[in-house]
């Protein structure tokens, strides 16, 4: 009877988790199955490189959402990755040590804020002022730098990169702080010893030494920004064409499937906004096995 | 050398520029939505349905209530599967590929996006039963709240010294009953934990309950019909041009928040206190 219950218990557990490597292959082969239709029709590859999306005539392509998504990504990932590895320096090399806690804490509080709270901050709160000062601003002082020219909007490209950057800050400085405590204090010691100053030291000793970590960081904060959704669907305008500078208003994927998903006409808007998914999907589950990968081999060669 | 000092001046002024403009971003989303939300907020707003567009007044008690129903569900479907396959990858699988293949596959889980997640289950569940349902938004959010729970179950019973699960063994009980009332037992604060984590993460989520429980201006106790959520409602009534609307979802927003954030602090707090580790 116990070895009965034994088992039992045993299947169960085993059931589990095996329900959790069927819903993941099964959300793959579900989205591929719904947008077989916009396969079809536009062929994948051809598809991602199509610049139309016209619900009236029916005809879709995904360059604008993944052009938008891309480069929202990349004005985050511009913003974060300073401003993350600078909270780590702060927190492991400046704090003094009976703050360090509460620091890490209140930065990873951004974390918790829901992300549709982001997004109404960003349109009600943020927006106005990018574009009253902000965008203004940055159009007469940094004009000359490509892109940085033209017309400020508040709700775009900008607005999508800041928050998202806020968002992806807490993600990428805690992996950050966490490699820079891996750093031997030894190695550290060696360098002042010779006279080093403090940012010499992080920037010759401790950031070669965490350099894949610090990588695997920002990997993984861009595949949070790559799918985030609610906040950057409320300030990124919605508008499906290639920007020509980063204030003006563009489209993500997820953003656009938030916002048409449910109003979907025809079969072939809904398979399309399904392929969009699927791409979604794929890119974010390139990008953060890449991610995973360098920190399972990091944790060999720590261990 | 007053060169590498200045760089070196420069270089940690900046850094701490960067931790505390980043507290300062919490502090400012903090403040607005305070200032904004606590005006929303009275008994109407808990105890009333909304007030026809444009009119004062109303409350939102049926998204409140969504909002409780879904994620009590979503935690009623997550917690036993992600604690069950937590305790089989550490009790039974800690070692050897599959183990590290379903941790993978279980991070990969983590970080699909959650509007991914809802167009899953839209075509899973809403499309073969042809209407939009509160508990199919429940089953989007359990996807996202298993792999959480999976994840802490697994790491601290890990922590769980082996001569504690030896001592058992060692009395003749069986191997279901070291684990269930013995490493359990050892770990409850940190599979708590994981569990509060969950809910904090599920309960303000709006991008997976859009194509899922979809959103019901009435009260609706049917969970196999749509059903109103907080989080829903912010997205919509936000974007609506009515200025009494715009203020509920600041009302709505600051609840949801206020609620999240205790619940991290919980998290944080029984965390500290756990036995091992």
């Amino acid at each position: 009877m116990e070895r009965f219950k034994d088992r039992l218990f045993r299947g169960f557990a085993f059931a589990s988790t095996l329900l959790v490597i069927l819903v993941v292959i099964a959300m793959g082969i579900l989205l591929l199955v719904q947008s077989r239709p916009a396969i079809e029709k536009f062929g994948f590859i051809q598809f991602i490189f199509r610049d139309v999306w016209n619900p009236v005539e029916d005809e879709f392509g995904g360059l604008y959402a993944v052009v938008g998504t891309l480069l929202s990504s990349a004005i985050a990932i511009a913003i974060a990755t300073p401003v993350s590895i600078g909270i780590a320096i702060f927190i492991t090399e400046l704090s003094p040590s009976a703050l360090r806690g509460i620091f890490s804490s209140v930065i990873e509080l951004l974390a918790a804020i829901p992300s549709i709270i982001y997004g109404m901050w960003g349109l009600f709160v943020l927006a106005p002022i990018l574009k009253h000062r902000v965008e203004p601003w940055m159009i007469e002082h940094l004009g000359f730098i490509p892109f940085f020219d033209g017309k400020p909007y508040g709700i775009g490209l900008f607005n999508a990169g800041i928050v998202l950057a806020v968002m992806i800050i807490p993600y990428i400085s805690s992996i950050v702080r966490e490699v820079f405590s891996l750093v031997p204090d030894i190695m550290k010691e060696a360098a002042y010893a010779v006279g080093a100053t403090r940012w010499e030291v992080v920037r010759h000793v401790v950031i070669p030494y965490t350099r894949s970590g610090i990588m695997a960081g920002i990997i993984l904060g861009l595949g949070r920004a790559l799918g985030e959704t609610m906040a950057v669907t409320f300030v990124i305008g919605n508008a499906y064409r290639i920007p020509s500078t980063i204030y003006e208003p563009s489209i993500t994927i997820a953003s656009s499937l938030a916002n048409e998903f449910t109003e979907a006409t025809t079969d072939l808007h809904l398979s399309s906004l399904f392929l969009l998914a699927f791409i979604l999907f794929l890119i974010t589950f390139v990008v953060m096995s890449i991610g995973r990968l360098i920190i399972m081999r990091m944790g060999r060669h720590v261990a | 050398m007053w060169r590498r000092k200045l760089l070196n001046h420069i270089m940690m002024g900046l850094s701490t520029l960067s931790a505390l403009v980043s507290i300062l971003f919490l502090v400012w989303i903090l403040k607005d939505l305070t200032v904004r939300g606590i005006s929303a907020i009275n008994w109407e707003f808990f105890a009333e349905l909304p007030a026809p567009p444009g009119e004062e007044g109303g409350g939102i008690r049926h998204a409140i209530y969504g909002t409780m129903v879904i994620t009590l569900m979503a935690s009623a479907i997550a917690i036993p599967i992600g604690l069950l396959a937590g305790t089989y990858l550490s009790e039974y699988a800690r070692h050897g590929r599959f183990g590290l293949m379903v941790r993978f596959l279980s991070d990969i889980l983590l970080s699909v996006p959650s509007i991914i997640v809802g167009t899953f289950v839209y075509a899973l569940m809403v499309r073969p039963m042809g209407t939009f349902s509160a508990l199919s938004g429940a089953v989007a959010l359990a996807i996202i709240m298993i792999p959480i729970i999976l994840k802490t179950t697994d790491e601290v019973l890990q922590l769980v010294p082996d001569v504690v699960r030896e001592a058992a063994y060692a009395l003749g009980a069986p191997r279901w009953v070291v684990i269930t009332k013995v490493v359990y037992r050892g770990a409850t604060a940190g599979i708590m934990t994981g569990i509060i984590l969950g809910i904090a993460r599920i309960i303000g989520e709006t991008a997976p309950l859009l194509f899922t429980s979809f959103s019901n201006n009435f009260w609706e106790t049917n969970i196999f019909r749509p059903m109103a959520t907080m989080t829903v409602l912010i997205f919509n009534y936000a974007m609506s041009p009515y200025e009494s609307w715009q203020s509920m979802a600041w009302g709505a927003s600051f609840i949801l928040t206020v609620f999240v954030l205790i619940l991290n602090m919980l998290s944080k707090f029984l965390f500290r206190g756990r036995k091992y580790g």
